[in-house]
């Protein structure tokens, strides 16, 4: 079964030395990836290149360290407009992780709709109407939220079918001429769902809504092209593809960054600034106000380019393999039930679940004494949990570094589990 | 690590079977408690009865260390006077401090001593807190509603 996929593991392991870590006598499982991954040497080392090599500020020293860095962290902007397909570099936005990323253009309408010459697109009052789903990620949430309240305009949602899918029949009907943005999860973090995007991005081209898909589970694990998704932005975080922390990526089409007000404001992103007033630079700069993560950029590019090599069809096929093979052999948990899809079909290598009787912190205590890591919780996202009438679960997520053999040690640590508590 | 340090027969006892669980009147501080993290809850309310803890009374959602900690806490607290409930308060609340250097005085924590182990937990240090948060917030509201009492 593992021939049809083309990613050599133990070569990749090799390049991770955290997965020969020793939890008490026994060698680390780590499928806690959806929460962040681990990062290879390459990243480890080209950060340490520039950081003991260029390291200098950016944009403002005509010196050649300055110029390195300049070079080291536009050229890391290009490699990964080329990642995701964007048109031009110009498009991609440095932030400091996807929550960042949404807020910048949640803000975006904040202040566009404090600004009676703002462009019409970003600018919302009573009536409006903002459109997220019921299984975002509190970060794709709680901002549209406040949006809502701070305006006036109205919050809806489209619900989760008991399979765990979106409730795509109710779209025409949650969608309507009234939202002016609409901004979902690509990949849901706690049930796994791949969303399909198209009948979201064809019925908000019907009312003339914008689309922004929350990437930070799918960029990492499937090809995403933003040209044939059809999205206005997506947003996405540098820890959770191999990358590290303190860096994530907003994107959108180069016309609505231009429209787009300003979220932070400060140095590196003026054009002229007087006592009485301040022009902005043009987008990227616009909105990366202040010094931004440089060594961190160069990091994600070094990420880009590890994921590139193994190929990111090879990645999906990898991952869909042990998506099939962690369902099947959870299935045959006694007293597990999955919470999410449970057939390895347009849904990702992240499987939460319940068991019966144990709460999933006693879950995770037991497989952590076992060397096993899972997150435990309600994964930033309670309003999935109350869906499905759990207050928290045990979630086990693969990446390109997992084998099949991690696997049966979490399906055996959890029979432990049932020996601590009967 | 050893879970069995952990999972103490006495924890997985009172997780199994809470004493004083279940919300009752009469009360007059209630208190209402989340762990953020992990979405672990707890109502818990307090009747004073003169200088005494007449009653409390919980309900509570989350794992066996928190929901065995309310209960554990219910049997010291119960009947004993303000001043001994909030000395047991503070005493657990040093126990979970002392990153497992400390073993807990048997003669005043009882049961209470086999969360000694839990206190090399920092990730579950807050489930054990949980139910004794509640109880002091609770008492605290309590207490400040007696002087306006009428029915005393
Ligand atoms: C779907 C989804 N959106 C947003 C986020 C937030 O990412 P970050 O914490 O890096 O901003 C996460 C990560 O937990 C996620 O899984």
């Amino acid at each position: 079964m593992e021939a049809v996929t083309k990613l050599d593991v133990d070569a990749v392991r090799a390049d991770f030395p955290i997965l020969k870590r020793m939890i008490g006598d026994r060698q680390l499982a780590y499928l806690d990836s959806a929460a962040t991954s681990q990062k290879p040497v390459q990243v480890v080392e080209a950060m340490r290149r520039f950081t003991e090599h260029s390291n200098a500020n950016i944009s403002r020293s005509v010196h050649t360290l300055g110029a390195e860095a300049t070079e080291a962290y536009e050229g890391a902007r290009a490699r990964i407009a080329a990642f995701i397909g964007a048109p031009s570099a110009d498009e991609v936005v440095f932030t400091k992780n996807s929550t960042e990323a949404i807020n910048l253009l949640a803000y975006a309408f904040q202040n566009g709709s404090l600004d009676p010459s703002a462009d019409p697109r970003f600018r919302l009052g009573p009536g409006d109407e903002i459109v997220v789903t019921e299984m975002e990620h509190h970060a794709n949430l709680v901002p549209w939220q406040q949006l809502a309240q701070r305006t006036g305009a109205t919050l809806k949602w489209i619900g989760i079918t008991d399979a765990g899918r979106l409730d795509v029949d109710s779209i025409p009907e949650v969608i309507t001429e009234r939202c002016k943005i609409i901004s979902f999860v690509h990949v849901a973090n706690l049930l796994g769902t791949v969303n399909p995007t198209s009948q979201i991005t064809a019925r908000a081209r019907e009312v003339g809504a914008l689309v922004g898909l929350d990437a930070s589970q799918s960029v990492p694990h499937l090809p995403v092209d933003v040209t044939e998704l059809g999205v206005d932005f997506i947003a996405f975080t540098g820890h959770k593809m191999l990358g590290p922390t303190g860096i994530g990526v907003l994107w959108a089409k180069a016309d609505l960054l231009e429209a787009m007000p300003p979220f932070l404001t400060g140095g590196s992103m003026i054009k002229t600034v007087t006592m009485e007033g301040t022009t902005f630079a043009a987008a990227p700069a616009k909105f990366e106000a202040g010094t931004p993560p440089i060594a961190e950029a160069v990091g994600l590019a070094a990420a880009v380019d590890y994921l590139d090599q193994l190929g990111m069809e090879n990645v999906r096929a990898h991952e869909k393999e042990l998506a099939g093979y962690m369902l099947e052999r959870l299935e045959t948990v006694d007293g597990l039930t999955v919470v999410g899809p449970r057939v390895p079909i347009g849904r990702s290598a992240t499987v939460s679940f319940t068991l019966e009787g144990v709460h999933p912190h006693d879950v995770g205590q037991v497989l952590d004494a076992e060397a096993v890591a899972v997150r435990v919780g309600h994964h930033c996202a309670k309003p999935t949990c109350v869906r499905f009438g759990v207050t928290a679960t045990t979630r086990a997520s693969a990446y390109v570094y997992n084998t099949h053999e991690e696997i049966d040690r979490l399906v055996a640590a959890l029979g432990q589990v049932r020996k601590v508590f009967g | 690590m050893n879970l069995d340090e952990l999972y103490q027969e006495v924890i997985l006892d009172h997780y199994k079977r809470p004493r004083g669980a279940g919300l009752r009147e009469p009360y007059e501080g209630e208190s209402h408690q989340v762990n953020p993290t992990c979405g672990d809850e707890i109502t818990l309310r307090v009747h004073v009865d003169g200088g005494t803890i007449g009653d409390v009374s919980y309900e509570n959602v989350g794992c066996s260390i928190s929901k065995a900690s309310a209960s554990v806490m219910y049997e010291l607290v119960n009947g004993a006077t303000v001043d001994d409930a909030l000395a047991r308060l503070s005493e657990f609340t040093e126990l979970m401090n002392s990153k497992g250097q400390s073993e807990g005085d048997e003669e005043t924590l009882e049961d209470a001593v086999a969360f000694a182990g839990v206190s090399k937990y920092p990730m579950r240090v807050k489930c054990a807190l949980l139910g004794w948060m509640a109880f002091k917030d609770a008492l605290v509201r309590a207490e400040a509603s007696i002087p306006g009492r009428t029915d005393a």
